[in-house]
């Protein structure tokens, strides 16, 4: 009698269980068909730029300048402008940044005023790009007399992703468990000492994905890039970052004009000769392929940085 | 200045004759958090080369009053000492706001609850106290590190592997680690916020070991949960309750013959 109660009510929970878990392996299903659609898209579109733009994907196209003529037409100028721009972008944003996440996450008092200052920050990674470009118009261009230049590019895609690398940055160090800054302060350090030897080098991973996050979101701007009067027909390269003889680095390229892979992309699409959308499509293929390899950075670097350090 | 107090102790009649260093006194000692005074007007002396226990139940202040020492509350805004912990032999006033937490710090080393060592190697671990303190000479760093880590009595384990990261070692190993980077400073007084809270029992045995070791070279005040622990390694016990000090005493004497009921109570396994 009693060995029946307790099968009884054994079988009862088991059916409990299995009733309950259903609604688990739905979720499951779920989550894995919305993301396997999202996917999906990417992955679709990627291969009908590379399908449509397959004739020009070649290394001429690499190697030339655009051209009236479609199919002399390439890419040079334009990846050589994004990749300067970039390096001015990184170069800016990185130091300004970092600088400025670690004193709100590590100096600031936590007051009404700094609290003010991080809403703003989330803010600003909400604004239209377009509105930066409109601002660096006024600022950069005029009133720095920075003209159309790389420098002035850079500066506005540094100013939009700003707010990325301050909220990425702030994460990282916050990753930081606090157990960390006391050892490290009980042993008599200063605050610039727990920064500097041990908050920094431990978030380095962090930093650099959300840098390199940004970075990507940079690569793609068009809109404040032709506010600020990027060209769409350049044919000479601005002078090379790199010298034989001593200093070795040169910092002229930074006043020249430039063009940008969105540019030139934007510039295609909009004539009438269909023989330019090839061009178009070759030019997204190897701009999408530029970032999809600078977020796999990202996650090699991440990777890189958590084998280290696990807390 | 005033001359270095000593007070007349026994801790059992073979050293009763022995006169014992006054290394630091709480003199009228509250500490507010915002608006919360945590600490009562404490007042107590902690014995040179000595072991002294805090006890009393969760929430008592026993972790806070340790803190206060080397003054770790300072980074928490709103808080705020009252009255004063001298430091002998030159009587100075530790939670001062004219004295530099940072110069305190260097004094009085600190080993916490959960062990925290940094993911360095160890021998950068214990190295990086000298590293802070401005020690250049790699001979030098490298002599002192070996002699915390064989007074942290974890030299023997690691001494093959001092480039492995400190976090590859277990538990009880990161705390002794981490007792070695406290030591390597040479502090004067080490505090210990229940070390081994986090660790297993033979893990805890070896910690126990080591600090009872520790006793002839360096003041200690541990802040324990563990009654048995307490009595097991300190001299002298001070048993707290809701932020005041209700009774200090010799550890046995506490334990043996509590003057107080409340400390009966408690070490009786009443409340707590």
């Amino acid at each position: 009698m009693q060995a029946t109660t307790a099968e009884a009510s054994l079988r009862q929970i088991r059916a409990d269980v299995s009733r309950r878990k259903i609604l688990d392996q739905v979720f499951v299903i779920v989550g894995l068909l919305i993301m396997f659609s999202a996917l999906l898209v990417l992955v679709i579109l990627f291969l009908d730029l590379v399908q449509e733009g397959a004739p020009r994907l070649n290394w001429d196209f690499v190697n030339s300048f655009p051209s009236r003529k479609a199919e002399r037409a390439g890419i040079l100028s334009a990846w050589v402008g994004t990749s300067l721009i970039m390096l001015t972008t990184a170069g800016v944003s990185m130091p300004v940044g970092v600088a400025a996440a670690i004193y709100l996450e590590e100096y600031a008092p936590k007051n009404w005023m700094t609290a003010i200052i991080e809403i703003n920050v989330t803010n600003l990674a909400g604004v239209p790009s377009i509105i930066y470009g409109l601002l660096a118009l006024g600022l950069f261009v005029y009133q720095f007399n920075l003209g159309q230049s790389i420098a002035a590019a850079g500066l506005t895609l540094s100013l939009l992703i700003l707010p990325i690398v301050i909220v990425a940055t702030r994460e990282a160090l916050r990753a930081v468990p606090r157990a960390i800054r006391e050892a490290a302060y009980a042993l008599g350090a200063t605050r610039w000492e727990v920064t500097a030897h041990h908050v920094l080098p431990y978030s380095t991973g962090g930093i650099l994905t959300g840098m390199i996050i940004g970075l990507s979101r940079a690569i793609g701007e068009t809109a404040p890039l032709i506010t600020i009067g990027a060209l769409s027909f350049i044919a000479f390269l601005p002078e090379s970052p790199f010298k034989g003889e001593f200093p070795f680095l040169s910092f002229a390229w930074l006043k020249e004009s430039y063009t940008a892979m969105p540019i030139q992309m934007f510039n295609w699409v909009s004539r009438p000769d269909p023989a330019f959308q090839v061009n178009a499509a070759a030019a997204g293929a190897i701009l999408l392929g530029m970032t999809l390899l600078m977020n796999g950075v990202a996650i090699y670097v991440r990777y890189r940085f958590r084998k280290r350090i696990n807390w | 200045m005033t001359p270095r107090p000593t007070v007349e102790a026994a801790r059992s009649p073979a050293n009763a004759e022995e006169a014992l260093v006054v290394k630091s006194r709480a003199e009228g000692l509250s500490f507010h958090y915002g608006a919360v005074r945590a600490l009562k007007d404490l007042n107590i002396e902690i014995r040179e080369k000595r072991v002294t226990a805090l006890i009393g139940p969760s929430g008592c202040g026993k972790t806070t009053f340790l803190r206060c020492f080397n003054r770790m509350h300072d980074p928490t805004p709103g808080t705020r000492y009252e009255g004063r912990i001298m430091l002998y032999p030159d009587a100075l006033d530790l939670v001062s706001r004219g004295v530099d937490p940072i110069e305190v710090r260097m004094r009085i080393g600190m080993v916490f609850q959960k062990p925290n060592p940094f993911p360095k190697s160890i021998f950068e671990n214990v190295a990086y106290g000298l590293r802070v303190r401005g020690m250049r000479s790699n001979a030098r760093v490298e002599e002192e590190v070996e002699r915390a880590l064989r007074r942290a009595a974890i030299w023997e384990e690691v001494k093959d592997r001092l480039d492995n990261s400190g976090l590859s070692l277990s538990g009880g190993q990161q705390q002794r680690l981490c007792i070695a980077r406290a030591l390597a400073t040479n502090p004067e007084i080490l505090l210990f916020d229940e070390p081994t809270s986090a660790l297993d029992p033979i893990a805890t045995a070896r910690i126990e070991e080591l600090i009872a070791e520790l006793r002839d070279q360096v003041t200690v005040i541990i802040v324990t949960h563990n009654m048995q622990q307490a009595a097991r390694v300190s001299d002298y016990t001070a048993f707290m309750y809701l932020g005041e000090l209700i009774e200090f005493d010799n550890t046995s004497k506490l334990f043996t013959n509590p003057s107080q009921k409340a400390t009966e109570d408690y070490i009786t396994g009443r409340y707590g």
